[in-house]
């Protein structure tokens, strides 16, 4: 039994008890002690991810129930620091709005537990496993706020669809296992290698496999619970929900499709296509008409999905995988990227907001440049970052995901490259207005910033991340690839 | 001494520290402070002239460093002789543009002067930049100053005008995106704009490559007709915007056609020759006439920028040396010319906020040397011997000439209408008796003003009376880019 594989899970798991336990003999007024505990434990598990990652051994572990590689812990690595930010920026909205119980803490810390689990699943029931754990502790979260009508309306959607798409999930899984015999990835891959085994069942199984992790990802058209529950649940589950969780999409899509199910990829390609061009052009053309900034991010969100879901299609070309590395590097930064973006967007929401006031129309953002010109500069490098706009990363994220599809020389990818091309124009759109919004106009709302020193500092930083990585993309860029070559090395 | 580096980095980091020290509270510090960066930033682009090695179109003041490993992405600059004059503009109209500021803004002052200095870093660097994608990333980065710019200091229609020049530039260039990545991908993985000049291709390739090509740098030029983002950004955007947006910005789309469409896709270019004469044409004469009827001064001005940058892509696709060099320098005079026009448009806006032609009338009775400077730059416009305006206008019809008589002759029309536009402006304005009381009570220029004006005076007439010191940099890069152009680079 080879228990270094897991543990940072261990660690993780044993403080998020620790917390809970902890937080019993905390009175509320103290409740920074129980925040700081639970900050100190992800630091504590980051650093180990970091040192793992560097150390680039792949082990299998619990019966290859488990495997520890690169991918894995880089992928926890931003992971754990996204949870960290989310909470640094979470605090203080959670206080003003009697939220900032020990729950909170504990939590996110299980649902960032689901979330590593299913990194480093090798095993179709891990996957499942850690998934529903990700899942139900997020289902709390976003229902935390019980007594406020539209948080318990997005919890109860959230959870229903949810429940729906672990449904579908689990229903092509077991498909797969019984077409396969194998519940073991490795297993499956190789099975499907042999290239005896029934050809509708797989099919079958993929397509709900495909389905399932849509709806995890809230690509179109499996997206409608993204808006209703982005706009519902309070800022601070918005970001628990519309961060870290992704990662976690992401990864099990590569470990169960290109892990698992390369063998199929003919097929899933051209459902991942149809997906991503969908969720393209709805979320574009949807975010264009929204007044609410939330469900505007949420709709933009389909709309990256949509985009990150295009760096996968071009794996395997015409049988052979050598540009495999590349297009799923590709994707995976775009991930990274995306979830960057998206904690600084919330974050800043959440710094706007108040007790009793909720800055979450785009309205609320009129005339940020003179209430503070520095933080209305922040949320205008996102602005441009979500738009692909250098010299911001969010452009070298596109840049990576158009060339994976150019590169290729296949016509219908270049057109594809053109199509999102097309579409990424339509989003600079609606970018562009928020910055409009905060730069144009005059502000209605006068209160002066406030916000705690740590939030703020944070956010800086996060705004100073997405230039800096825009001025200098090339290290980032590496990892991923790195990461993606070691996984294609075992 | 890494000059290129210097020039863009220099006002690029004078902007970042304005904007996070500056402040309303000491206003004047924060102008004096702009004031010596851009001096200090156009100071550092002079040696690039003086050291300029004439004889020469190898890339000149090289530097080279990786940038992005992973996609063989290189920091790479250098300057030639299509390229050293512009970075020289940049700087010259930044800091013009600074002195043009001093009273006339007076709010977020600091975001203001940082804003046009790293606006000014970042068309250096388009102009400087030998790496397709360091191209792509300074070429679409100035949407992002110019955007604020228009937005928030223009006038009363100003967020329709920034929303329709960022959409519309943004269009265009994303398609250049997918061209400059499958470019990538036909030359084996790099981003080098001079191997990519060596890169054969297919016609095919070549025409997706020119139009691809042809769609962001003709937005941007503009050419007919696409142009219709410009009357609006011009009108609305303060008098500083103007001066940059004509002076520089549309030259990028110039430059463009000559560093990307004509070197990499010649064979495309030739075959398609024709569809850029008559879009020129149409520029010349038709927005020419457009230009005759319009009654606010700012668009009857970005209208003759379009007819004027009409003859700098006539020059450019008629493929001899006269042609393509009088395009050059067209677009040079255009800088100074153009620029200078709306800054006398801007002083007259300071003082009477109208830029209806009809809302004046005799000014030169009440500003004497004003109207001198005004007629002056107005005689330059029309392309009066003498003067900047004519020498690139004058070479590109002669060469042209030698090519086909009837589009030259066409072309050559120019000098009536863009005559009959300016000058019919300039009598309704500034000659004939006084209009009204506005004008009546002008105070003539201050010095700041006299002196910003004078400057450009003396370099319209100096270009115009001895344009020889800017030909003889460009001489032997557009004799190498002509030569490179007439061979056919189709893959056997």
């Amino acid at each position: 039994m080879n228990w270094q594989a897991v543990y940072p899970e261990i660690v993780l798991l044993a403080m998020a008890c620790v917390v809970a336990l902890v937080d019993l003999w905390v009175p509320g007024k103290d409740r920074i002690v129980t925040y700081c505990l639970a900050q100190a434990s992800l630091f504590v598990v980051a650093g180990l991810q970091l040192w793992f990652f560097y150390a680039g051994f792949t082990l299998y572990s619990m019966q290859r129930m488990v495997v520890a590689d690169p991918m894995g812990h880089l992928l926890g690595l931003f992971a754990t620091l996204a949870m960290m930010v989310t909470l640094v920026y979470a605090r203080p909205y959670a206080a003003s709005r009697d939220m900032l119980k020990g729950e909170l803490f504990t939590l996110s810390m299980f649902s960032l537990l689901g979330i590593l689990v299913m990194l480093c699943a090798n095993n179709f029931l891990v996957v499942y496993l850690g998934l529903e754990l990700m899942s139900l502790s997020l289902y709390a979260l976003v229902a935390m706020r019980r007594d406020d009508i539209g948080a318990t309306e997005a919890a109860m959607k959230y959870f229903v669809l949810g429940a729906l798409a672990s449904g579908f999930l689990l229903y092509g899984l077991s498909m797969m296992y019984g077409a396969t015999g194998s519940l073991d990835i490795s297993g499956v891959f190789k099975a499907i290698a042999t290239g005896t085994i029934n050809r509708g069942v797989l099919i079958l199984g993929t397509v709900f496999v495909v389905s399932g992790l849509a709806f995890k990802l809230g690509a179109v058209p499996f997206h409608m619970w993204v808006p209703d529950v982005y706009q519902g649940a309070p800022t601070a589950a918005t970001l628990l929900v519309g961060g870290a969780p992704k990662l976690a999409a992401f990864a099990i899509t590569i470990r169960l499709l290109v892990e698992g199910m390369i063998g199929l990829a003919v097929d899933w390609q051209q459902m991942l296509v149809l997906i991503s061009v969908a969720s393209m052009v709805v979320g574009n053309l949807a975010a264009i008409a929204q007044t609410n900034l939330k469900r505007m991010l949420a709709y933009s969100t389909i709309a990256q999905v949509g985009f990150m879901l295009l760096g996968l299609c071009p794996g395997v070309v015409s049988g052979n995988t050598l540009s495999a590395v590349n297009a799923y590097s590709s994707a995976m930064f775009y991930i990274v990227v995306d979830v960057l973006t998206t904690l600084g967007t919330f974050g800043m929401i959440m710094l706007l907001s108040r007790a009793g006031h909720e800055a979450e129309r785009i309205d609320d953002f009129r005339g940020l440049a003179k209430r503070s010109p520095w933080f209305a500069g922040v949320m205008a490098v996102f602005m441009f970052s979500l738009a692909g706009i250098p010299p911001t990363v969010g452009f070298y994220a596109k840049l990576a995901v158009l060339q994976s599809l150019v590169t290729t020389n296949v016509g219908g990818y270049i057109w594809l490259a053109g199509v999102a091309v097309v579409l990424s124009l339509l989003g600079a759109y609606y970018y562009l207005r928020v910055v409009k919004v905060m730069y144009f106009d005059e502000p209605v709302d006068t209160h002066p910033i406030q916000g705690d020193l740590d939030v703020r500092v944070m956010l800086s930083l996060n705004g100073a991340a997405v230039l800096l990585l825009g001025i200098l993309p090339g290290g980032l860029m590496q990892l991923c690839a790195q990461a993606i070559v070691q996984m294609f090395a075992t | 001494m890494p000059l290129l580096s210097f020039s863009i980095w220099l006002p690029i980091f004078a902007g970042i520290l304005l904007l996070a020290f500056g402040s309303d509270r000491y206003v004047s510090a924060v102008r004096w402070f702009a004031l010596l960066a851009a001096f200090l930033s156009f100071l550092v682009t002079i040696p690039l002239v003086t050291g300029f090695d004439l004889t020469s179109a190898a890339p000149q003041f090289a530097e080279r460093h990786a940038w992005i490993a992973r996609f063989n992405v290189w920091y790479q600059l250098s300057v030639d002789g299509l390229s050293v004059w512009f970075v020289l503009l940049t700087a010259f109209t930044t800091l013009i543009v600074v002195v043009a500021a001093w009273k006339v803004i007076t709010e977020r002052v600091n975001q203001y002067m940082a804003a046009f200095l790293i606006l000014s870093g970042l068309l250096v660097g388009v102009f400087a930049a030998m790496d397709g994608l360091l191209f792509y990333v300074f070429f679409e980065a100035t949407l992002i100053p110019m955007y604020l710019i228009i937005g928030v200091w223009g006038g009363p229609r100003r967020v329709y005008a920034a929303f329709k020049f960022f959409l519309y530039t943004l269009a265009g260039s994303l398609l250049m995106l997918v061209a400059l990545i499958y470019l990538y991908y036909k030359s084996g993985g790099s981003f080098d704009i001079l191997a990519w000049h060596r890169l054969p291709l297919s016609l095919e390739a070549q025409g997706l490559l020119f139009f691809a090509f042809f769609f962001a740098f003709a937005v941007k030029v503009p050419m007919w007709p696409v142009h219709t983002w410009l009357p609006d950004a011009h009108v609305e955007a303060p008098t500083g915007g103007s001066v940059v947006l004509a002076a520089i910005m549309l030259k990028l789309g110039a430059y463009g056609f000559l560093r990307f469409s004509l070197p990499i896709a010649p064979d495309a270019a030739h075959k398609w020759a024709w569809l850029m004469v008559v879009l020129s044409l149409v520029a010349v004469v038709y927005i020419g006439l457009v230009a005759l009827v319009q009654r606010d001064m700012k668009k009857l001005v970005a209208y003759s920028s379009i007819a004027h940058m009409g003859f700098v892509t006539l020059g450019f696709f008629m493929f001899n040396e006269l042609t393509t060099m009088g395009g050059v320098v067209q677009m040079i005079s255009h800088g100074f010319v153009s620029g200078a026009m709306f800054l006398c448009i801007g002083v007259l806006y300071d003082r009477v906020h109208s830029r209806e032609i009809s809302a004046y009338g005799g000014v030169a009775n009440t500003m004497p040397n004003f109207a001198a400077f005004a007629v002056l730059f107005a005689m330059a416009n029309v392309g009066l011997p003498g003067t900047a305006g004519f020498v690139g206008e004058w070479m590109v019809i002669l060469g042209t000439v030698k090519v086909n008589f009837w589009i030259a002759a066409i072309a050559a029309s120019t000098m009536i209408w863009g005559a009959g536009y300016t000058l019919w402006m300039v009598k309704r304005v500034y000659f004939g008796p006084v209009a009204n009381h506005h004008v009546q009570e002008l105070k003539d220029l201050d010095a700041r003003e006299f002196g910003m004006l004078a400057v450009l005076a003396a370099a319209v007439l100096a270009m115009g009376l001895y344009p020889k010191p800017i030909t003889d940099v460009m001489h032997v890069s557009v004799d190498s880019l002509l030569r490179h152009v007439a061979i056919s680079k189709i893959a056997p």
